[in-house]
C-alpha cells in the first residue's frame, strides 16, 4: 500500500475526493488506526465547530449592516439619516429582512427538518407510493391550488418513491420522496410563499447533515434536500428547476 | 439586483466574523466595515466570479489591517503560551466551551484557515484565494491546526515553544 499524503487525509474529511481515491483512503486507514483516530478527532471538530457558529445564521441581521449603502452611510452621520429618512428606511430594511433573511433561512430549516424525519423511514417513507403517481400529483395539486408536477430524475438515477402532504406556516406542504440505487434519499419540499410573486437564485444551506438548495419561483418556495455532496445536489436541484420551468 | 446579491451572504460573513474574532459587536463591526469597502469596490467584482469568496478577501483584508492599526499582532501566534489541557476527563463529551477556548488559542492565521474550511465549507483552493495565500501554506496551517486542536481537546499537554515570562 502506498503511503497517503497528509493532505489526502484532510480532503477525505473536508469531503472533496472521489470515490476511488475515498476508498484507497479507508482501506489505509483500516491498517493505520492512528490516522483513523487523528482524523476521527478532526471530523469532530468539524462538526463541533459549526454547532458552535452555525446558530448565527438563523439571528436576525442588525439593521445598521443592511443599512450599508454604497458611498458610505457612516461617514455622514448615519443616524441623523436614518432618521430623517424615517418611514421610507424603515419600510426598506423590513422588506430586506422579510425577503433576504427570515423567510429563506426558516424555510431551508424546514425542509432539511422534514427530510430528516422522513428519508430514514423504512416502512412508511411516503403516504402514496410512486405507483400511484398520477393520484399523488392530482392530490397535492388540489391540496396547494396549483398544477404540481413529480420531476422525473431517473435520469439521474433517482426514482421516486412517492409522496406526502405536510402542515407548514404557509399552509399544506407537497414533499416528494426520491431514492437511488444505494437507496441514497432525496426529498422535494413544496410551498406556498406569503407575499408578492417573486423570483430567486438558488441558495444554499448546510443543515446539520442535510444539504439544501432551494429557491422562489413566483408564488411557491422549493427545497430540495439530501444528505449529499452540495455539487452533487446542485446537479439535481438544476434539473429540477428546469423541469419546473420548462 | 447588486445590493440584493451581497445582503443574501450577511448572515455567513456574520457567522465567520464571530468565529474569526469572537466577540459579537466587535464581529459586526468587522462586517460592517467589510460591507462598506464591498460597495465601493463593487465595481471590482467579476459578475459570475463567486462573490462569497470576493467577500472573505475582503473580510480578511480588513481584518488584517485592523489587526495592524490596534497593534495587535497576529504574527504573534499564540504558540508562545503554554498549553492547558482543557479536558478534565477523557471520553468525555466535548464541550462547546472547551472547542471555542481551543480556537481562540490558535494564530489568527491558522483560524482563519480552519473556520474557512470547516464552517465555511470553502475547498482549499477558494481559501488559498480568499487568504491570498498558497494552497500548500494552506494544507499547512490547517493540518497544523487541527493537530494542535486535537491534542488540546484530547488533554494532551503539548510542549511550549517558548516560555512566557
Amino acid at each position: 500500500m502506498k503511503p497517503i499524503a497528509e493532505a489526502e487525509l484532510h480532503t477525505y474529511i473536508d469531503g472533496g475526493l472521489s470515490e476511488n481515491a475515498r476508498a484507497d483512503i479507508e482501506a489505509w486507514l483500516r491498517s493505520h488506526p492512528e490516522d483513523a483516530e487523528r482524523l476521527r478527532a478532526y471530523a469532530e471538530q468539524n462538526a463541533l465547530l459549526r454547532s458552535l457558529y452555525n446558530p448565527v445564521l438563523d439571528e436576525p441581521v442588525p439593521a445598521a449592516l443592511l443599512a450599508v449603502h454604497p458611498g458610505a452611510w457612516r461617514r455622514y452621520a448615519a443616524v441623523a439619516v436614518i432618521f430623517a429618512l424615517g418611514i421610507g428606511l424603515g419600510w426598506m430594511v423590513r422588506g430586506m429582512f422579510i425577503t433576504t433573511q427570515i423567510v429563506p433561512v426558516s424555510f431551508a430549516r424546514l425542509a432539511a427538518t422534514a427530510h430528516a424525519v422522513y428519508a430514514p423511514e423504512v416502512r412508511h417513507p411516503v403516504e402514496v407510493p410512486a405507483n400511484e403517481e398520477d393520484h399523488l400529483v392530482r392530490w397535492l395539486s388540489r391540496r396547494l391550488g396549483t398544477n404540481l408536477k413529480a420531476p422525473k430524475l431517473a435520469p439521474l438515477g433517482y426514482d421516486l418513491v412517492g409522496g406526502r402532504l405536510l402542515s407548514g406556516p404557509q399552509g399544506p406542504v407537497a414533499h416528494f420522496m426520491y431514492q437511488d440505487g444505494r437507496g441514497q434519499r432525496l426529498t422535494l419540499y413544496v410551498s406556498r410563499q406569503r407575499g408578492e410573486p417573486r423570483d430567486t437564485a438558488f441558495r444554499f444551506s448546510q443543515e446539520d447533515r442535510v444539504s439544501v438548495f432551494y429557491w422562489v419561483d413566483g408564488n411557491f418556495g422549493y427545497a430540495l434536500s439530501g444528505e449529499v455532496r452540495r455539487e452533487q445536489l446542485l446537479q439535481v436541484a438544476e434539473v429540477v428547476y428546469k423541469q419546473l420551468n420548462p | 439586483m447588486d445590493r440584493r446579491l451581497i445582503i443574501e451572504h450577511i448572515p455567513r460573513l456574520r457567522r465567520y466574523a464571530r468565529a474569526l474574532v469572537g466577540d459579537r459587536y466587535v464581529a459586526d463591526d468587522l462586517v460592517q466595515d467589510t460591507l462598506e469597502r464591498a460597495w465601493n469596490k463593487f465595481y471590482l467584482w467579476r459578475p459570475g466570479s463567486d462573490l462569497r469568496a470576493w467577500l472573505f478577501t475582503i473580510m480578511h483584508n480588513v481584518f488584517v489591517n485592523q489587526a495592524r492599526r490596534r497593534r495587535y499582532e497576529i504574527e504573534q501566534a499564540m504558540d508562545e503560551i503554554p498549553a492547558i489541557a482543557v479536558r478534565a476527563t477523557q471520553g468525555e463529551q466535548l464541550e462547546l466551551q472547551d472547542v471555542e477556548r481551543v480556537l481562540r488559542s490558535l494564530s489568527a492565521e491558522q483560524r482563519e484557515v480552519v473556520l474557512l474550511v470547516a464552517v465555511e465549507q470553502l475547498t482549499y483552493e477558494q481559501v488559498s484565494h480568499a487568504l491570498d495565500i498558497p494552497i500548500g501554506t494552506v494544507m499547512s496551517r490547517l493540518s497544523r491546526a487541527r493537530e494542535r486542536m486535537r491534542q488540546l481537546l484530547g488533554g494532551q499537554t503539548v510542549m511550549p515553544l517558548k516560555v512566557v515570562k
